[in-house]
């Protein structure tokens, strides 16, 4: 039995090198996977990133939900930043669109990057969007100004108990940094 | 049990060591492995516990007295990192490096050049943690769970010394793991089973897998910490399309099974020492390793209760609440099987047994709270105050700590051949005992009363408390120096010479060697029936 | 041992009259129907425990005290009992499931902030809060308001010693106020004991809680979650008034802010003298930069820059203000443009600019502020 054992023992240590090299992959593959955690959770109100095609039939007209828009530029963000329309009441399926007016007011030229995020986090799964400016990166010129439109629906699979969701965009200056980071968020 | 003793005039043979220093740089002998753990475990407990005693200074009163908040932050940070990865871990490594292959009829570890490279990394990594206190801009000092963005984009670049520390830190606890893992698989003792272990060496085999489980998945937060901090990525930053909270939720995947890495050997140790001192067999042999792998089962799906506040949705919290409470079944367990392994055996107590039996008291306290703790409504008025830092001193000072006392008291004559100085061991315990709940117990109440932890100054109507508190940590702080002069006492081997089997209720393998335990044993594996 | 009797003395003291208001010892039972429910549901947990460490440690103290072996027992040798094990498998799991059903219930009401008569915005930053009205045109920063002398010990300590602020949160009561909970920087946490109101803020991202106060009052509490060094000085204090006084005050407050605006924009015209500068610069730098520059502007070396020699500091004018007004991301640095009048801005980077031997000799003024921060 002891001649046996430095082999026995070369194979536990490999099959256990195996286990902590897939754990350290593991702990990477939280990143992507907590993405879909989120997607079906609703944690943190992410929103999809990308389009949704707008293929609903039916709206529901016995139901009203108030969308209210925030609006904010973090550190470093010298733009304006406002939502035109402050708040909105939709049925469930009905497609509409929103404004949101940004201005560069500095003598530099700046890339923004909205970042969404829902409140409650639920009402984020069930909110398409078929065109908003955050899918993409902004740049504006030196003292330009633009107004970004944003269309979406709710999913009238919405629960019963949402009646009223926050929709907030943090703009964030990304210039420079865009070619180095994944835009994986809209 | 076995016919070890009929080796033992051969093994005397070879218990030729070398001098001086070189011995321990290059020992691959898993007992002198061993002791080098437990005083390098010991050494960062006193560092460690100074840190402490520059917290509670500064929290003796109201007002900014001693220290500035920014090296406030790095004491609690580093105070955090030390006990976790410096005292409690090696401690526990190092007892299983002494009695793993003893309980199992082992020669040595498995792999003992490898051991003998777990440990000396470890100082590397601590020196590397400390000397950055001293750079300019001081260490880290965003709480030793490093939540990002703190630690990332708002963090100076003593960062870049802190992640390299805790690579090193799980590099060694990775290695440490997967030596006990073979030593177990591969060397037991013909005839020891796997339903004959000891439970210490049950519980440490658990804890080894856990070990290798999540100490990758911290590898990996702390390498994202990196990128984010220095290389552009934004993994844990909104403006690049990450998410601070997914820094949490990979940190605390880590995290919880980390917390059970330092108690399940505390489990094993207390299920070895109270049925020695209750003269009666373990009871519930079969339900405390059942007991002890479901809750390391359980420890991988709870991750979320350390986060209620950030926002989840109810479901989710739903789930992660009910998840924890589950752990209260099986930790029951455990204590239920303790008193019953006392209940009409023929208790005596000594030093060993009085930790042991502090430690079941304690630790249910720091069970208690927890219980609280899952309850996610109330989760949001304990989260970040002291009634945490209450929960977890008691689970890990007067839990894994204590424990690791109780061991060194309980396997010390084994060691050394001598027993410990009985009065300093009388006068540590004690004054142990009731500073150390001086100490935590009136935490309870400031964090009831809506102290948060980790700040520097507070509102005057914590002020008594947090006097009591500081006077019980000065005390444990100084009770801890008893142990020091035990330690070195005993290390010369001054005192009463021990017998073999030390503890007139002991059972198994280590007691049927002779004391102290020669530095070769079990070189030709003893039978066990 | 007798931590059992330990466990029953916190019992007695907590039921008992000894306590008065507010607890020293306990949670408190809060002003709203949640907090309530939530000190109850924490109580009910508390006794459960309390009756199982009774048995638990009864037990226990029972076989130390009579089967000790100075009593010349003879150890049984019992070591098995399936029915035993499963009955304190199964006991545990009923009690669990006991808790649990309350705990669910209370975690689903306090998750609903549908329905809010008013919306707050709270946004945390090192080392304050913003308050925006999302239904009215106010906001403020709302900071710490104990002198820095008390807690360098030089003054005495007040009673609401680092739980006082500048300018409260003021809520209605009797009417479900949301607040969504967001940060500009680190992670905050606004915690609120009475309301058992504890949300994170995390930056980019809103989360949301609601309070709906029976009382009236002044209510207390601090960020909760280790935001950098001034972590422990950031309060947060809320005023519950009437309805009717609180649609008075938000009113007056309106007027207040849309006059405040016009006046400034009056004043662009105004040159202000260096001295007037330097008197409000020094002033607004002590409450807006100190905390990390430092009072003598030599900054904490490796963590925050120091402003006296720096090259932002006596540089090109238009750099050091867009630093000032839009801040720096990614670093501590916040935009002030969003917290600071325009006079003051111009006072502070004046003051900046010629303070600790700085010497430019340089004047900003508002409307060189006004310029920047609009491109005209």
């Amino acid at each position: 039995m002891s001649e046996q054992r430095p082999n026995n023992n070369s194979r536990l240590v490999i099959k256990l090198m195996a286990v902590v090299l897939g754990m350290f992959g593991f702990g990477f593959a939280l990143v992507p996977l907590y993405d879909v955690f989120c997607d079906i959770t609703g944690i943190n109100g992410k929103t999809n990133p990308y389009a949704a095609t707008y293929d609903v039939q039916d709206v529901d007209t016995s139901r009203t939900i108030m969308v209210e828009f925030i609006t904010r530029t973090n550190t470093g963000m010298p733009w304006e930043f406002e939502a035109r329309t402050k708040r909105i009441a939709v049925h469930p399926g009905e497609l509409k669109t929103v404004q949101f007016y940004a201005r560069n007011p500095t003598t530099r030229d700046i890339v923004g990057q909205a970042i969404p995020s829902v409140s409650p986090g639920t009402a984020a799964l069930y909110l398409n969007k078929t065109e908003c400016f955050c899918f993409n990166q902004q740049p504006l010129q030196a003292g330009q100004d633009v107004l970004m439109p944003m269309q979406f629906y709710v999913d009238p699979q919405i629960p019963e108990d949402i009646e009223v969701f926050t929709l907030s965009y943090t703009l964030y200056d990304v210039t420079g940094t865009s070619s180095t980071v994944a835009m994986n968020r809209g | 049990m076995s016919n070890a003793a009929e080796h033992l005039h051969h093994d005397e043979h070879h218990d030729h060591k070398p001098a001086g220093i070189m011995r321990w740089l290059n020992t691959t002998n898993h007992k002198d492995i061993g002791t080098l753990y437990l005083w390098f475990a010991f050494i960062m407990f006193l560092i460690g516990g100074a840190m402490a005693m520059v917290i509670r200074a500064e929290l003796f009163q109201p007002g900014l007295q001693l220290v500035d908040p920014n090296f406030f932050n790095q004491m609690t940070t580093v105070h955090g990192l030390i006990m976790v990865f410096g005292a409690v871990m090696p401690a526990f490594t190092g007892l299983a490096n002494w009695m793993v292959p003893l309980m199992i009829g082992a020669p040595d570890m498995a792999l003992p050049r490898m051991n003998n490279w777990s440990f000396w990394i470890l100082p590397f990594a601590f020196l590397i943690l400390l000397s950055s206190l001293f750079l300019e801009g001081g260490g880290p000092n965003f709480g030793w769970t490093f939540y990002a963005p703190l630690s990332t984009t708002y963090s100076n670049d003593s960062t870049a010394l802190f992640v390299f520390s805790v690579h090193i830190m799980g590099a060694s606890s990775i290695m440490g793991a997967i030596n006990v893992i073979v030593t177990i698989f591969n060397m037991r003792a013909p005839g020891m089973t796997w339903m004959k272990m000891p439970l210490f060496v049950w519980t440490w085999l658990i804890t080894a897998f856990l070990l290798i489980a999540v100490m990758p998945v911290l590898a990996g937060a702390v390498t994202m910490v990196l990128t984010d901090k220095f290389f552009g990525t934004s993994f844990f930053d909104a403006a690049g399309g990450g998410d601070p909270v997914l820094f949490q939720h990979i940190f605390w995947f880590f995290g919880h099974p980390e917390v059970y890495i330092m108690i399940l050997p505390a489990f094993g140790i207390i299920s070895q020492i109270v049925p020695t001192f209750s003269r009666k067999p373990l009871f519930g042999y079969a339900s405390m390793v059942y007991a002890t792998a479901s809750i390391a089962l359980l420890s991988f799906i709870v991750w979320a209760h350390h986060m209620f506040t950030t926002g989840m949705p109810v479901a989710a919290e739903l789930f992660f609440m009910f998840a924890t409470m589950l752990i209260s079944v099986p930790t029951g367990v455990k204590v239920f099987n303790w008193v019953a392994t006392m209940w009409r055996g023929a208790i005596s107590f000594e030093i060993p047994m009085l930790f042991a039996l502090a430690f079941i008291v304690l630790f249910t306290i720091g069970g208690f709270s927890g219980l609280m703790l899952a309850i996610t409504p109330v989760d949001f008025q304990y989260h970040d105050t002291y009634f945490v830092v209450a929960h977890f001193h008691y689970v890990l000072v007067t839990g894994a700590i204590f424990s690791i006392m109780a061991a060194v008291y309980y396997w010390l004559p084994k060691w050394c051949g001598k027993m410990y100085d009985e009065t300093l061991a009388k006068w540590h315990f004690w004054c142990s005992l009731i500073s150390v709940n001086l100490l935590f117990f009136p935490m309870h109440f400031v964090g009831l009363a809506g102290m948060p932890r980790r700040i520097p100054d507070y509102a005057l109507q914590f002020a008594d408390f947090n006097k009591w508190i500081s006077i019980g940590g000065f005390a444990f702080g100084l009770s801890q120096l008893i142990f020091l002069a035990l330690l070195i006492k005993a290390s010369r081997k001054q005192g009463e010479p021990a017998t073999d089997q030390v503890w007139e209720g002991a059972q198994g393998l280590e007691w049927e060697i002779p004391s102290p335990a020669p530095y070769h044993t079990f070189e030709t594996p003893p039978m066990v029936k | 041992m007798g931590r059992g009797v330990i466990t029953a003395l916190f019992a007695t003291l907590l039921t008992s009259g000894v306590v008065a208001e507010p607890s020293q010892l306990n949670l408190r039972r809060g002003v709203t129907d949640i907090s309530a429910q939530v000190y109850d549901l924490h109580m009910t947990i508390f006794y459960i425990c309390v009756v199982i460490g009774i048995v638990v440690f009864g037990a226990m103290l029972y076989a130390m005290v009579f089967h000790r072996k100075s009593r010349g027992v003879k150890p049984a040798n019992f070591h098995e009992s399936v029915r035993v094990e499963v009955a304190w498998t199964v006991v545990p799991f009923i009690i669990l499931i006991g808790m649990a059903i309350p705990a669910a219930s209370t975690l689903i009401d306090m998750e609903d902030a549908s329905q809010a008569d008013v919306t707050v915005l709270v946004t945390g930053s090192q080392w304050k809060w913003h308050y925006k009205y999302m239904d009215r045109d106010v906001e403020y920063y709302s900071v710490l308001a104990t002198q820095p002398e008390q807690i360098a010990n030089k003054f005495n300590k007040g009673e609401n010693y680092l739980l006082e602020v500048d300018r409260p949160l003021v809520i209605p009561t009797d009417k479900k106020v949301r607040f969504l909970v967001t940060s500009d920087d680190v992670i905050h946490s606004w915690w609120v004991p009475d309301f058992a109101v504890k949300k994170d803020a995390n930056p980019g991202f809103i989360n949301e809680a609601w309070a709906k106060v029976n009382e009236p009052g002044i209510y207390r509490g601090q960020c909760a979650e280790l935001c950098g060094k001034d972590h422990g000085f950031m309060p947060v204090v809320v005023i519950a008034k009437e309805p009717a006084d609180y649609e008075a005050w938000i009113t007056e407050q309106e007027g207040i802010q849309r006059k405040a605006k016009e006046e400034e924009q009056k004043l662009l015209a105004m040159n202000m003298e260096m001295d007037e500068l330097m008197e409000v610069g020094a002033r607004v730098y002590q409450s807006a930069c100190a905390a990390c520059h430092m009072p003598n502007g030599e900054g904490l070396p490796g963590v925050f820059p120091a402003l006296k020699g720096s090259a932002i500091a006596t540089g090109e004018m238009t750099k050091h203000i867009d630093v000032v007004v839009n801040g720096v991301s990614g670093t501590a640095m916040q935009a002030f443009g969003k917290q600071l009048s325009l006079k003051e801005l111009a006072a502070v980077i004046t003051y900046e600019r010629n303070a600790w031997g700085n010497n430019t000799g340089d004047t900003v003024q508002a409307k060189d502020v006004n310029a920047l921060m609009t491109g005209k």
